[in-house]
């Protein structure tokens, strides 16, 4: 279902003002930092607080218009992942996955079958009799999933859900997510709040990039992320990416291959984009090739250089194969060093563990 | 040099027991304790104090609830009044009460005239009096809880699709029961001990309202060695829930 939403709010100094809209079956990942009115965005849609004036439909359902919210939290059919997994303590983990079908009238052992099936579905059928303190961080969060899964929701509300996990369990979690939000035939809307692009690069269709509680910039994610149009969003979500296909160890380019670090759930021989940032490029003069570690190498001609708080960035205008309109952040000093300024060409270097490869999709 | 204090402290606390065992007639002990007037005390205690406790957890789970949850300005002035009963003394609290459900009391005279019912100096006005002032111990123990853990796990029930009541019955009370088992003895045992509203308000009549505590008070001028052991009965059941409750307030868990 299309989920329609308009929202005024203001809290103290704090004000939010956004109106998107989700089609069925796609992902809006809000990108913003922190305090920037992410959380509150998702308090109107899940209807735990009402804006000072908006709109919020799902579908042909109006569930808030100012001033009243028309349909309670629990009616809503919307279903939220948080940060923490936030598991009932008291209840095992089936019984977790269970609470929705539960609450929505199904019998004991109907809704212990829907848990079972969509415990199945996020690879944790064996945990299902435990409790949760006895899960890892990872493993309670594929719980969480899918317990919001099993409430059927027509609008999944993710809150930076990959946030709270270590550096081993995230990659997995976001593959699982990945691949349960982009399931065939779904027809929910999903909007997924985190400031982490990665994240909004794995797994949304359309970003919205959120300053202060004004939208900023919207658009496709990959447009959004790899060609920021405003300095802010340049800040946050500023990435190099390379579109492509998956190889073993890289990214095979219409220009070249890239090296670089596969994500657990890409495939060879699937569109896949290379991820880097600006940071990790270095920047050499023409013809000296690097004898170095860094795998990737490129030649490029600079587009421009901008200053970018301490650092200055350079982009690219033209180059060999994949150097088109990549970013690279160097020091002032680099800069004036090197004789830098648009029109020099120069070889660009970046290091194969600084790549990672996702998986690509849509347009 | 805090242990100079501290063992003050503790001294203050164990030495008085010390004090009553050293005084007691052991000899004599099973007799004073098996005496009739004792066993009614002790019967009526433990009748009147569990009553007390189901009434505090009935009455006292959605107070705390609503107290902890509620957002409205008002709510800030309720929780002082709720506190009323711990800081009032219990003789104060035993007139209030008195005056509320006494034949001239507005509610007793309400209840006389339309039901015929008159509760002052029954059972039911013991069971009164020990709520009265136990109540506070379970709501501040739970309303605690209820705002340490915050109301995430009833957002995320909520958006689960469970109705208010539903959260309330298997998310809020179910999270609630470690709170709710150590507010609840702590409960028990303000209520096993309660002395002043209850004489005020239900008098001390043998087998109707005169408690544990009364019993004592009453021995101590004609029989003392019966005072003691009664005492010393108290004392034993004191440790008893202790014991085997463990509040974690008791304990310093948090």
């Amino acid at each position: 279902m299309t989920l329609h939403a308009e929202l005024e709010l203001t809290r103290g100094s704090f004000s939010l003002s956004a109106e998107f809209d989700v089609p069925p079956g796609t992902v809006l990942a809000v990108l913003g930092p922190n305090g920037s009115g992410k959380s509150t965005l998702l308090g109107c849609l899940a209807g735990l607080f009402v804006p000072d004036d908006g709109v919020v439909t799902l579908g042909e359902r109006t569930l808030t218009r100012t001033p009243r919210l028309l349909v309670q939290p629990h009616d809503r059919g919307v279903g939220l992942l948080a940060q923490d997994a936030l598991l009932f303590p008291h209840l095992s983990v089936v019984d977790n996955v269970a609470f929705a079908p539960r609450s929505r009238g199904a019998s004991r052992v109907a809704s212990r079958e829907a848990a079972r099936h969509w415990l199945s579905e996020v690879d944790a059928a064996e945990l299902a009799d435990r409790k949760p303190a006895q899960l890892s961080g990872g493993q309670a969060q594929r719980v969480a999933i899918a317990r919001a899964l099993a409430g059927e929701p027509d609008l999944l509300l993710l809150d930076e859900p990959l946030a709270a996990l270590d550096v081993d369990a995230a990659p997995a979690i976001r593959g699982l997510l990945r691949r349960v939000l982009r399931a065939a035939g779904n027809q929910r809307a999903t909007v997924l709040v985190t400031h982490d692009p990665l994240d909004a690069l794995a797994l949304a269709d359309h970003v919205l990039v959120l300053s202060r509680g004004r939208v900023v910039e919207r658009g496709l994610t990959r447009d959004v992320l790899s060609a920021p149009r405003t300095p802010f969003t340049a800040r946050i979500a500023g990435l190099n990416l390379v579109v492509g296909v998956a190889e073993e160890q890289g990214l095979r380019t219409a220009g070249g291959f890239i090296s670089g670090i596969p994500a657990p759930d890409v495939a060879a021989g699937e569109p896949a984009v290379a991820v880097f940032s600006p940071g990790s490029v270095a920047v050499y003069p023409e013809g000296e090739h690097s004898a170095g570690s860094p795998r990737n190498t490129v030649a490029a001609v600079v587009g421009a250089l901008e200053p970018h708080g301490a650092v200055v960035r350079l982009r690219t205008v033209d180059g060999d194969g994949w150097a088109e309109g990549l970013a690279a952040d160097l020091t002032p000093a680099a800069v004036a060093e090197l004789a830098l300024e648009p029109g020099t060409p120069v070889r660009l270097a970046v290091k194969a563990a600084a790549v990672a490869i996702h998986p690509a999709f849509g347009p | 040099m805090l242990w100079i204090p501290a063992g003050l402290a503790l001294a203050l606390v164990v030495l008085p027991v010390v004090g009553l065992l050293a005084r007691t007639d052991y000899a004599r002990l099973p007799e004073l304790l098996t005496s009739s007037a004792s066993l009614n005390a002790l019967q009526l205690s433990l009748v009147t104090a569990v009553l007390s406790t189901v009434f505090c957890v009935l009455l006292g789970v959605p107070l705390a609830v609503v107290l902890a949850r509620s957002r409205s300005r008002g709510v800030r002035v309720l929780r002082a009044v709720v506190l009323l009963p711990l800081v009032l003394p219990p003789v104060v609290g035993g007139l209030a009460l008195l005056f509320l459900l006494g034949r001239n009391g507005f509610l007793g005279y309400l209840l006389d005239v339309t039901a015929g019912i008159r509760i002052p100096f029954t059972t039911a006005a013991v069971v009164i009096a020990q709520t009265f002032v136990a109540m506070p111990f379970l709501v501040v123990s739970l309303e605690g809880a209820l705002r340490g853990a915050g109301d995430r796990y009833e957002l995320v029930a909520s958006t689960l699709g469970a109705r208010p009541w539903t959260v309330f019955r298997r998310v809020t009370v179910p999270l609630l029961l470690p709170a709710l088992g150590s507010g609840a003895v702590l409960s028990f045992a303000r209520a096993l001990g309660e002395f002043g509203a209850t004489i005020t308000f239900a008098g001390s009549l043998e087998g109707v309202t005169r408690t544990l505590p009364l019993e004592v008070y009453n021995q101590a001028e004609a029989d003392v060695d019966s005072a003691v052991a009664l005492a010393l009965l108290l004392i034993v059941v004191a440790v008893l829930v202790i014991a085997v409750a463990r509040p974690r307030a008791v304990e310093g868990r948090p």
